[in-house]
């Protein structure tokens, strides 16, 4: 399969669209950082995307990249969404995700973009931890440090079944540059070892996800599509209540423990041997 | 005029030096530990190695190029997670990201029952292990969460020393961390200077141009400008010390990942071509050090 072309810059954002049709209302935020508030079976939730910004004044995150604005904006957003929880029960938060990864440039090496994203990760995690379900739906590509920052520290991951939706760690030609590895090399190599490969469905065999939605239209979804992730989402809000708030589920689900033998098997010596060590140490 | 020679106790001092850089990552936990308490955890004959290198070609390593100790450092009980930048990069795939995860969770476990084990990470990563790609991903983010839970109980500190530098996804993770401690020879960024190279162009970044990358990533540049906490010279002794102290100064009230406000202002007010005042990000990020 090959790997989506890169978002036009004038293309409108497929995170908004989702973003919009599944809260049924306009995005707040003017700049590459949206926010909209829904309701998913009576109770309110919170959405959250990044998107394309043609004027975002740092040219390296124009295409829906995470860059230095978005990483602390967004962290700057979900602190604002748990101060205003701090009294009353948390409410769901979803990320939409549709991102290229994270923004590459100088200047956003000089300006600690690696901190830039942390905080964005550390905000996330923070809600979790407080008890929002945070539920990451990814429409479109969820890439490298760009997910690490918006969707990877999410309670349950949820992804549209669609060839435009990808998961993944770096770009097919870096990935080549980094590995010496040509592209045509890498693909073949993406067909025989799952972690690698770049299809959505691959990816479901690792045990990650909470779920493929199916039957939907990821490009231009329709209220139809939109009323079936809506329940999608509902019904991960309601496992992820009954779960603990760490991401262990990843790794303890079915899928996991056939793919991801070797995580088991790393957990279970090094407690074993912990738990072995002198009381003095 | 004419230089004061060297005093011959300085001189003396630095060929007495015991260089950490130059020791690999089992004998870096080894050195930072108090002699005679180094205990390594799933070491190279628990054999437990990489599952997806063999298929690809790649001759695997019965530690996964990760290191878990226990033992003693400054009268603590210690955790020291050190990474092998030799073994493929210091890159992180599925056995070495289960490793350091199970790790920060067990140390958690033993702080919520009331005994505080002190985590140090010496990170010598490129990031995620591209051969292992989505599975290295899962791994950074488990890691992520694991540190993010700890860091409530105990201050997790980090050490960028040298050779590989500390990017990608593992760059996130030493943002995530209490205190980050770095030697001149270390290098901090979350894009590598030729990723940058191919995603943006030459004219971005010419990852051939060494001084250019030390000057963006370098320790002595990210201590400027308060990306790291602390500047150690490559010496294994006044490193452990300063781990020591870094942990004494406790968790901090707010971790450089929390400082929102003044960062998102500081960003916001230079944008594409403000002029960058190191002190002006080591401002906002509080002016910490580690005493």
């Amino acid at each position: 399969m090959s790997e989506p072309s890169a978002v036009d810059l004038g293309a409108a954002s497929r995170g908004r669209a989702w973003l919009e049709g599944l809260a049924g209302t306009s995005a707040i935020g003017a700049h590459s950082v949206l926010t909209a508030d829904g309701t998913l079976e009576g109770e309110c939730v919170r959405y959250f995307t990044v998107g394309p910004d043609p004027a975002a004044r740092f040219p390296r995150a124009r295409r829906g990249e995470i860059g230095l604005a978005e990483g602390w904006g967004l962290a700057a957003l979900l602190r604002a969404t748990l101060g205003e929880d701090a009294n009353r029960s948390p409410r769901p938060l979803i990320a939409i995700v549709d991102s290229p990864g994270q923004a590459y440039g100088r200047r956003e090496e000089q300006l600690g973009i690696h901190l830039a994203c942390a905080a964005a990760v550390n905000a996330y995690a923070a809600a979790r931890m407080r008890g929002h379900p945070v539920i990451a739906l990814v429409v479109g590509r969820a890439m490298s440090g760009g997910f690490l920052a918006h969707g990877a520290q999410a309670n349950r991951i949820l992804a549209l079944d669609d060839p435009g939706v990808m998961i993944h760690a770096m770009g097919k030609k870096s990935a080549a540059r980094v590995t010496r590895r040509s592209v045509e090399e890498l693909t073949e190599l993406a067909r025989q070892s799952v972690p690698m490969a770049y299809d959505v469905q691959a990816y479901a065999q690792l045990g990650i996800l909470h779920g493929l939605i199916g039957g939907v239209s990821a490009a231009e979804p329709g209220e139809p599509d939109f009323a079936r992730v809506r329940s999608a989402l509902a019904e991960a809000i309601a496992d992820t209540r009954r779960g603990p708030s760490d991401l262990s589920p990843r790794w303890r689900s079915a899928v996991a423990q056939q793919t991801r033998r070797a995580t088991w098997e790393v957990r279970r010596l090094l407690a074993e041997q912990w738990d072995a060590l002198p009381a003095n140490l | 005029m004419n230089e004061p020679l060297p005093d011959e106790n300085v001189h003396r001092r630095w060929l007495a030096r015991a260089s950490f850089v130059e020791l690999n990552a089992r004998d870096r936990a080894r050195a930072l530990l108090d002699p005679g308490t180094f205990r390594e955890l799933l070491g190279p004959f628990d054999r437990v190695r990489s599952p997806w290198l063999p298929p690809q070609g790649i001759v695997a390593q019965s530690d996964d190029g990760t290191v878990i100790a226990r033992g003693r450092l400054a009268g603590s009980a210690a955790l020291v997670i050190a990474i092998e930048g030799a073994f493929q990069g210091g890159s992180i795939g599925e056995v070495g990201a289960a490793k350091i995860a199970a790790a920060l969770d067990l140390a958690l476990t033993d702080c919520q029952r009331g005994r505080l084990i002190y985590p140090v990470l010496i990170l010598e990563t490129g990031g995620v292990r591209l051969q292992e790609a989505n599975l290295g991903l899962a791994g950074v983010a488990e890691i992520h969460a694991a540190l993010l839970a700890l860091r409530a109980h105990v201050p997790v500190v980090a050490v960028v020393a040298g050779l590989i530098g500390c990017f990608g996804g593992m760059a996130i993770a030493a943002g995530l961390c209490s205190w980050v401690i770095a030697t001149r020879q270390g290098r901090l960024g979350l894009n590598g200077p030729e990723v940058i190279e191919e995603e943006a162009g030459l004219a971005e970044f010419d990852a051939r141009d060494r001084q250019l990358v030390w000057s963006v990533t370098g320790g002595a540049s990210r201590r400027a400008s308060g990306f790291v906490d602390e500047l150690v010279e490559d010496d294994c002794e006044p490193i452990a010390k300063m781990i020591g102290r870094a942990w004494a100064r406790g968790v901090p009230r707010i971790h450089a990942s929390e400082r929102v406000a003044p960062m998102q202002h500081l960003v916001a007010s230079l944008g594409a071509q403000g002029i960058i005042d190191p002190n002006a990000i080591r401002t906002a990020l509080g002016d910490r050090s580690i005493p």
